[in-house]
Parts: structure tokens; C-alpha cells; sequence
């Protein structure tokens, strides 16, 4: 078999680019935050335009800890931390299926992430979107679909969220953290903007 | 500056009935690899079959997976530890889809995650809908991938689309 057969006419049909012939791509990457020795107590990304229709954020992520567990990655908008955020989950982990979900919450949650107890080199991985976030009309709403996986007994999950900010302001700026957590070395988190045609 | 990504980097449609599908000489030019399947697994019995995806050829134990499946009345979830392969869906006789997110694939610092979804379009088998998370105990730099139907008497059928995409962030 010859596996590498390049056709790019099919990234159309399935991926971002313009369907237009020679229209450049729908899928940017913004910008970038990579989390360095020491750790870091949050990733932010500030100033975003609102030139996108959608934001995409693809990231893999642990933090510090001593207790071998994961506690929840979190996510807050333009620096806001009041009780504005609602969220709900789907989990599978490992045994049984489950369901639950929170309102006039502070955050978001958007992924697992595992300490550096668990493992020094495992990380927690998730895609997140958000979708309209420039809209001054409407609440923003978010999905993620999201893991962590360890080779254990244990410790591992698969989960999807949602979640919501009741706000009309545009989305200028993502804060990501874990809860009570500093953000591990290599964590690395990218924000990407997708345009409507 | 954003700078525009999200390209194709391969992609091939089967021309007959195939149990293995690999993309090899996957450079590390991107940040992310995405593979997007859409198509069958023939020959299976009243169970979705469950694919597999393994990286630079190895057969080792150094795989593990969660999934969380529902199938239209109930949602399950299970776990394999240290299996010489991980799985990334079902799929059965009727068209289904299947999206790998491979985050940070070139990392030499790190395992590797990847996270799927996955649907097949046909409740009677089980495994309707369904979403996974993978690790491959390795910190090499994936440069190949293989995708096996799972069973030798049960190959992707003919027509199955496979797409790799990468992503890169600036």
C-alpha cells in the first residue's frame, strides 16, 4: 500500500478550507501559550480579535501536585469571576457512565487534568470550541471533548462538557487553570479562530 | 500574525476490502495530527467491531484507552490497560465516522493522548455513539500511524475514506 497520498481537494470536504479554489484556509492559529520550568499558576490568551466566528482551543495539560489524583482544568472569559457560568457534564471512567452538572458556577470546566504525581510525562487532552463568541446578542456556550488516560486501574476518563457564560460581551480573553493547581511544565494550550465564509 | 492551518496532509479511499490502513513519513511540522475515517467494517456478527490504532510500527504493551459508548437506551464505559494496540471506535456493516484528535504528536518529552469520536450509525450493534480517550507509553515522535479493522475476517470495507490533517500552532 501506497499510505501517503496527498490530495489536497479533499481537505474541502472535511477539513477547514474554503471550498472556493484557491481561497486560503478557514482555520488560523492566533496564538500559543507553552507552560515552562516552574510551572505556571494560569495560561491566558488576551486580545482576541473578533474577526473569527468561532474559536477553537486544543491543548494538553497536568499540574502540580502531591496527592495523585486529576482535578478539573477550569476556564473563565474577560477576566470575569463571578457566579456566571453553568456547566454539565458526560464521563465515562473506565467502570460506569455518569451525568451531572452545576449552575452560577465561576468557571468552566474543560478538561482533567492529572498531577505530576500520577505521572511526570501523561497528560490530560482536549478540543474545545466556542462557538459565536464575538455575538453581543447571545450567552456563549462551549463544548469539550476531552481525556486522560494512565494505564492504571484507576485513573482515566473520557468526558464531554458544555458549559455556558451568561454574558453578551464579546470573548476578548481565555484564562485556563487548574483548580487549586499550578499549571505543570509542558502544558501547552493553542487558541485558533475559524472564519464563516 | 494568525497564520492559516489545518491542512491535508494525506488521505486514500480503498479500492477493495483492506484489514490495515497506515500513514508512514509523517513529518513533525505540525502541532497536532487529526484523522478523520468515514466507511465500514464488513463481516462483523450482532457487535460492532472495534478498530485500533497503533504508532511507528509498535506492537508493544504500552497502549491503554477509556471509552464511554451509548448505544440509544444506555451509556457504558470500560478501560484496557497495556494492550499491544488502542482502540478509537466501533463500526459496523453501515457507514460510520470516526475523528482521532493526536495532540502534540511530536512531543519527545511527553506520552502521547489522543481522544476520538466516534459514531456508526446503526443502534442494533451496540456502540451507536462513543468517545475515547488513548495513551501510548512512548515519548518518540509519532512518525507513523496504522489503523487495523480488528479482525483479519473483518476488513475495512471497500470505499472507506481515511484523511490525515495536521494542525500547527504558532
Amino acid at each position: 500500500m501506497s499510505p501517503l497520498l496527498s490530495t489536497l481537494a479533499n481537505a474541502s470536504a472535511l477539513g477547514y478550507r474554503s471550498l472556493v479554489a484557491g481561497a486560503a484556509t478557514s482555520f488560523e492559529s492566533i496564538a500559543t501559550v507553552s507552560v515552562g520550568s516552574g510551572g505556571s499558576s494560569s495560561a491566558t490568551f488576551s486580545s482576541i480579535p473578533g474577526t473569527y466566528s468561532h474559536l477553537q482551543v486544543r491543548g494538553i495539560a497536568k499540574v502540580v501536585n502531591n496527592n495523585a489524583i486529576a482535578v478539573n482544568g477550569l476556564l473563565q472569559f474577560n477576566s470575569d469571576t463571578g457566579s456566571n457560568y453553568a456547566r454539565h457534564l458526560l464521563d465515562g471512567n473506565g467502570s460506569a457512565a455518569s451525568a451531572s452538572g452545576s449552575a452560577s458556577q465561576t468557571s468552566i470546566v474543560v478538561c482533567p487534568f492529572p498531577d505530576n504525581n500520577l505521572s511526570t510525562v501523561r497528560f490530560g487532552a482536549f478540543v474545545l470550541d466556542i462557538l459565536d463568541y464575538a455575538n453581543t446578542n447571545k450567552h456563549k456556550t462551549v463544548r469539550s471533548l476531552s481525556g486522560y488516560e494512565m494505564n492504571d486501574a484507576t485513573f482515566g476518563a473520557v468526558r464531554f462538557y458544555s458549559g455556558l457564560w451568561q454574558s453578551t460581551n464579546a470573548i476578548t480573553s481565555i484564562k485556563i487553570f487548574g483548580d487549586s493547581r499550578n499549571l505543570d511544565q509542558y502544558s501547552h494550550f493553542a487558541l485558533y479562530g475559524i472564519k464563516a465564509a | 500574525m494568525p497564520k492559516a492551518t489545518y491542512d491535508c496532509i494525506a488521505t486514500t479511499t480503498l479500492g477493495s476490502n483492506t484489514q490495515t490502513v497506515s500513514f508512514s513519513s509523517i513529518s513533525g511540522s505540525f502541532t497536532d495530527l487529526i484523522v478523520v475515517i468515514g466507511g465500514a467494517i464488513s463481516n462483523q456478527g450482532a457487535s460492532a467491531t472495534n478498530p485500533n490504532i497503533t504508532f511507528n510500527s509498535d506492537t508493544g504493551s504500552n497502549y491503554s484507552v477509556t471509552w464511554l459508548a451509548g448505544d440509544g437506551t444506555s451509556a457504558t464505559s470500560g478501560r484496557q490497560t497495556s494492550q499491544t494496540r488502542a482502540l478509537f471506535g466501533g463500526f459496523t456493516t453501515v457507514r460510520g465516522t470516526a475523528i482521532i484528535q493526536i495532540q502534540n504528536y511530536s512531543n519527545t518529552t511527553t506520552n502521547k493522548t489522543f481522544i476520538s469520536r466516534n459514531s456508526t450509525n446503526d443502534s442494533a450493534t451496540g456502540q451507536a455513539v462513543s468517545a475515547w480517550v488513548g495513551l501510548w507509553r512512548s515519548t518518540s515522535a509519532i512518525t507513523s500511524l496504522s489503523l487495523d479493522s480488528g479482525r483479519s475476517d473483518a476488513p475495512w470495507i471497500s470505499g472507506t475514506v481515511f484523511s490525515l490533517y495536521g494542525v500547527k500552532a504558532e
